[in-house]
């Protein structure tokens, strides 16, 4: 369980998170809508433990992702909006997921092959020399091969093709259980079979947050 | 393998397949080879000659362009992988920020120390294959100080890349740095101070909180101390301190000073946002 209380988080004089509070049960599959700037991708870095908020607090499971970073990341997969530019080659990177993470490098392999993306030929490849498709492909491969029981996509298809979104959405599917997924997107159309709560935010606050 | 050396063997693996790792290593490599090449191991000028005369010109030459490669290829570790967001995604796996920071400190340390040391290495190697004899206590120093200088720029470079902001910042404060202390070695420190009427004592105070200057008077100790070949300060120090002493703080004082500032850098990366 997320539960995010009284949460405000400054840049200089910008808000960018205004004092929110939102919880996410086991089951939530939640649509985060908004325009850019509403504070969605500063939420999820906040839940990453990634900044250190002003004020109010998060708790996953009942912990503190910075003070209890590595116990609360144990159970979080995360993609990026854009795959950065990691000079690992393909088989580094997924060591380091492995070693770091307790994931099976043959499930990585095995949501590559669903992704539709080529591991063996790409091993020794760095990952910055991708194309961004190949980039995300394996991105959500290893996120969703670390069966984690909260999953966080920011804009996961934006370097997507058609048919990968497909197989993308098709996995989600498969895979959505008793679990938290939170989608930054502004496709709502594409995951409508997905979500089933939207939260819409705009200058830092929730706007509207309701089950569909 | 634990996440610690995880990430160090990971950045190893990284810097060494850099385009900069091979441009420093071809530096310390050619010097070597320039070295043998231009005949000095066969030149006796000042009372230096084969390998020791060697050394002492690769050490001479190391001081000035080991701490800036190490400043530029390292400012940018942290900084830049707060940048472009390889933080962000690296550190949403179960890894602390020790193990990541401490990590990448040791892969760094082993990427910059190794083509220094292994050049001297190779030049000592060459050198008894042509039948010269090995001076073992300049090696020794030497291999000590080499260590020393690297650890301290190495925790002065990870401190700057944790509190900046931005990279283009760290490299521009890694240069500052460098002229800095560069400047303040030996001639322009004195003849800055004297003109300022400072006291002896304060010039010897601030030349010896010099990792760069702490490195060429123990570089030159163990010579005979004479005041033309080593400089004023050089000349004092060696002259008013014990030989032991002063080369067990030029190697201790400089790791010391790395540990702190890497430290420092650890405590401000631990408390500030990763992106």
């Amino acid at each position: 369980m997320i539960e995010v209380s009284n949460l405000t988080k400054k840049f200089g004089s910008t808000i960018s998170l205004d004092s929110v509070s939102v919880s996410f049960k086991e089951g939530d599959h939640v649509a985060l809508m908004g325009p850019n700037g509403a504070g969605k991708t500063t939420l999820i870095r906040l839940i990453l433990g990634h900044y250190n908020p002003d004020s109010g607090k998060v708790l996953i499971d009942g912990l503190n992702p910075i003070k209890n970073r590595v116990e609360v990341l144990q159970h979080i997969s995360f993609v990026p909006q854009l795959p950065p530019p990691i000079k690992l080659s393909l088989d580094e990177l997924i060591n380091y997921v492995v070693v770091s993470s307790g994931v099976k490098k043959q499930d990585i392999y095995h949501y590559a092959k669903e992704m539709e993306l080529e591991l063996i030929p790409n091993l020794t490849k760095s990952f910055f020399k991708l194309s961004g498709g190949m980039k995300q492909k394996l991105l959500i491969a290893i996120s969703l091969a670390k069966k984690s029981g909260i999953t966080i996509y920011d804009e996961p298809t934006a370097n997507l093709d058609p048919k990968a979104r497909e197989n993308f959405y098709r996995l989600l599917q498969d895979g959505r259980t008793e679990k938290i997924s939170l989608f930054v997107t502004h496709r709502i159309d594409e995951l409508k079979k997905i979500i089933n709560r939207q939260i819409y935010m705009d200058l830092g606050k929730i706007v509207s947050d309701e089950q569909v | 393998m634990n996440n610690l050396l995880l990430v160090a063997f990971l950045d190893l693996k990284e810097s060494i397949r850099a385009k900069w790792f091979l441009v420093y290593a071809l530096v310390f490599g050619g010097l070597i080879a320039l070295f043998f090449i231009a005949g000095v191991t066969q030149s006796q000028v000042m009372g230096f000659s084969g390998l020791s005369r060697l050394l002492l010109m690769y050490i001479q030459v190391t001081i000035v362009i080991l701490p800036i490669f190490i400043l530029i290829t390292t400012v940018r570790s942290i900084s830049g992988d707060r940048d472009n967001h390889i933080l962000e995604y690296m550190l949403s796996f179960p890894i602390s920020l020790k193990q990541y920071y401490w990590g990448k400190i040791i892969g760094r340390f082993i990427t910059v120390f190794s083509p220094v040391f292994l050049a001297m290495l190779i030049a000592v190697i060459y050198g008894v294959t042509k039948g010269a004899a090995i001076p073992w206590d300049i090696f020794i120093l030497y291999t000590g100080l080499l260590l020393a200088l690297s650890s301290s720029f190495l925790g002065i470079a990870f401190f700057v890349s944790s509190v900046v902001k931005s990279s283009e910042v760290a490299l521009g404060l890694a240069f500052f740095i460098w002229i800095f202390l560069l400047s303040f070695i030996d001639i322009a420190l004195i003849s800055l101070m004297m003109q300022n009427r400072f006291n002896e004592e304060m010039i010897i105070a601030i030349a010896m909180t010099n990792p760069m200057e702490v490195f060429r008077v123990a570089a030159i100790s163990l010579f005979d101390p004479e005041l033309t070949v080593m400089g004023p300060v050089a000349f004092y120090i060696l002259d008013s301190m014990k030989q032991s002493v002063f080369i067990f703080f030029s190697i201790a004082y400089p790791v010391v000073l790395g540990l702190v500032f890497a430290t420092f850098g650890y405590i401000v990366f631990k408390k500030r946002d990763l992106v």
